[in-house]
């Protein structure tokens, strides 16, 4: 029989008390996210609501558009670090990169690239909710999108580029491509990281193959676990803006990976290799093969 | 999407800006500011065609407490007029 | 049709047009095909997606960018900037021709978006190492196959074509997801330019570098073939006159007028990037 002393009822009382100020991530808006994440004080939109950068596209398809297009970039300071959050409001079209939403990112990964190069290190942080390109501006959100990919593969060069993925909107399209460029991904395990989203799998490859409401299976393939657990991402922290804070500045902490995720050909070549899509393994099955932690 | 207009006397200035709000489903963006003349003029544009007088009753109701020469925009993606004023009393609320 | 011929597709017709009788590269895929074809004394390597019925991936059958193809283009492009370190660096040419990316159950777990991500990643690698990287659109030029082969390019090029076909999704998809019909669809792309699925309409966004006309993209002719190559070797000098990075993109007249969003953003920001 266990006693309880004095020293357990402390420890007790501290988790219960950080869990009731545990702030969580997935409850907040955008720009709630980029204020949680900077040091008090120091968040600085850039391109704000009442620059009213909007899309020049979505009222002549009668559709209201929103003053920031549904990106916030906010400067500041993280943990005392230069920082930029580009963070994407999940809930304004699903996330869909526009023309503007998406030079917003390309425009400021851009000049922390110049900062960088002169001298002045700025950590860019990417906070992906996002189903890929907005359909109502396709190629003008494909195009964007494909510089977001070159400005993170300079940027890299210079300093880590962390992505966040936390949902519930996931990260999917061509955005997920951006997920797959970053030095560092830290996910919730709310999170899905995948190129097609679960509908258009299920559209293409028949209901049989993936059943989109099947969520459980969904979060096998592609959640924020799965991800982690499978070398995919490098952080998995429960919700919980504090622990966001302190993994970011951890990861910050390591500087840029000897060799990024998307530059291990031979290791991924040989993997895949030695999978017969005929008898494939599941999710968990996976975990086994391609453990966490080899990858970079 | 449809574009609606208003305007109301003002029985005092302004000197703080606020933004409150997303355009997502069911929801709203409102940005309040100075309007710098005598009056307020509120910008609506919604998703939901056909609601005018219901703007129009929901934006009297609210103008009549607040009164402020403001400048106000709403970007509405299909918000119940509790919601919408819900948005407008948050923003009063940041810049008074 | 027998079970070994391999299936015609814009990408292989023009692959082997411009390849002109060079020595295939071994890729182990019968889906991507590469090879150093000698332009005037000068080496080029040209990379395309095709058809391979028998992949062992079934979802990547029709000339889909799969799992394989994307580690596969990535590598063959790492390739050639590691063999090019100390010498010239070798112009790099993406023949665009891809349905689209692969979609399936193993697709996604395996992680088809690290796949093509690394092809991204090894072409802009190879640009930013100095080697011209070109993108030259043959066929349909669909979401990520385009982000992952040939949108890394310093300059995208495309045949003037009704079956060249550069956009986010499949029409019948988009309509979908969009909730409008295929004609509401065409009708939007004839104001809202990015909207458009007509070459021409995409062209006056200020994203190409040229838009070849004149040519038989199903069937060219000798001269034909001596044309675009030509074109193609024009835009290789022309980027080792400029090579910059993908912001030529912005910096055109079109481009002025059709994006010009994309311009103001990126000058809006520099202006208050600083206190």
């Amino acid at each position: 029989m266990m006693h309880t002393t004095h020293d357990d009822n402390r420890i007790t009382k501290e988790r219960r008390d950080l869990f009731l100020r545990r702030q969580s991530i997935i409850e907040m808006r955008a720009r709630q996210r980029a204020q949680a994440i900077l040091d008090p004080g120091s968040f600085r939109e850039l391109l704000g609501p009442f620059d009213r950068m909007e899309s020049p596209w979505l009222p002549l398809e009668g559709i209201v558009p929103e003053s920031d297009d549904g990106v916030i970039v906010a400067r500041g300071q993280l943990g005392g670090w230069p920082a930029v959050i580009m963070a994407i409001e999940g809930a304004f079209q699903g996330g869909g990169m526009g023309e503007v939403s998406a030079s917003k990112i390309a425009g400021a990964l851009g000049l922390a690239r110049r900062d960088c190069e002169s001298g002045n290190p700025i950590l860019p942080v990417l906070l992906l909710e996002t189903g890929g390109v907005r359909l109502q501006e396709a190629n003008l959100g494909e195009a964007v999108v494909a510089e977001i990919h070159a400005e993170i593969i300079a940027l890299r060069r210079q300093i880590p580029v962390i992505g966040v993925l936390t949902g519930m909107v996931g990260c999917f399209g061509g955005m997920s491509i951006t997920a797959g460029l970053c030095s560092y991904l830290v996910v919730l395990p709310q999170a899905r990281l995948e190129l097609n989203g679960p509908e258009v799998i299920e559209q293409e490859a028949g209901i049989d193959e993936f059943d989109a409401s099947d969520k459980h299976l969904i979060w096998s393939l592609m959640g924020g676990e799965q991800r982690y657990e499978t070398g995919f991402a490098d952080a998995l922290i429960e919700d919980d803006a504090s622990v966001l804070r302190q993994t970011l500045q951890t990861l910050a902490a390591r500087g840029r990976p000897a060799r990024h995720r998307s530059e291990n050909v031979e290791e991924y070549r040989r993997r895949l290799a030695t999978i017969d899509p005929a008898a494939p393994p599941d999710g968990p099955g996976l975990r086994h093969i391609w453990p966490k932690g080899e990858t970079q | 999407m449809e574009t609606l207009n208003f305007e109301y006397e003002a029985k005092g200035s302004l000197t703080r800006r606020a933004h409150v709000g997303v355009v997502g489903s069911g929801d709203l963006e409102v940005l309040i500011e100075p309007s710098g003349k005598p009056t307020a003029e509120v910008r609506v544009r919604t998703s939901v065609d056909g609601y005018t007088q219901v703007w129009k009753d929901v934006l009297d109701r609210f103008f009549a407490r607040f009164g402020r020469a403001a400048k106000v925009e709403i970007n509405d993606f299909g918000a119940t007029p509790g919601t919408v004023t819900l948005r407008l009393e948050q923003a009063a609320e940041e810049v008074q | 049709m027998s079970a070994t011929t391999p299936l015609s597709s814009r990408g292989r017709i023009w692959f082997q047009a411009l390849a002109d009788n060079a020595q295939p590269v071994n890729t182990g895929l019968e889906s991507v095909v590469v090879a150093d074809a000698s332009w005037g004394g000068e080496r080029v390597r040209l990379l395309a997606i095709v058809p391979d019925p028998q992949n062992r991936f079934p979802r990547a059958r029709h000339g889909e960018l799969g799992l394989e193809e994307g580690w596969t283009l990535a590598h063959h492009v790492r390739e050639a900037i590691a063999a090019d370190r100390s010498g010239t660096k070798r112009p790099i040419i993406a023949i665009v021709d891809v349905q689209s990316q692969a979609y399936g159950r193993i697709e996604a777990l395996l992680g088809i978006h690290l796949s093509l991500a690394a092809a991204a990643d090894a072409y802009a690698t190879a640009r930013m190492a100095g080697h011209p990287v070109v993108a030259l659109i043959v066929g349909t030029a669909l979401s990520g196959g385009l982000l992952a082969h040939g949108d890394q390019a310093h300059r995208l090029l495309a045949l003037d074509d009704p079956q060249v076909v550069i956009q986010a999704m499949r029409k019948q998809s988009a309509a979908r997801v969009t909730r409008r019909t295929v004609e509401e669809l065409d009708e939007l792309g004839k104001t809202i330019i990015p909207m458009a699925y007509d070459i021409r309409q995409f062209a006056k966004l200020g994203l190409l570098h040229e838009l070849i006309t004149g040519v038989d993209a199903d069937a060219p002719s000798a001269a034909q073939i001596a044309r675009v190559k030509e074109r193609l070797a024009a835009a290789i000098a022309d980027i080792r006159k400029n090579p910059g990075d993908l912001t030529s993109r912005l910096n055109n007249p079109d481009a002025k007028v059709h994006r010009a969003a994309s311009i103001e953003v990126r000058r809006r920001l520099a202006e208050q990037w600083e206190v």
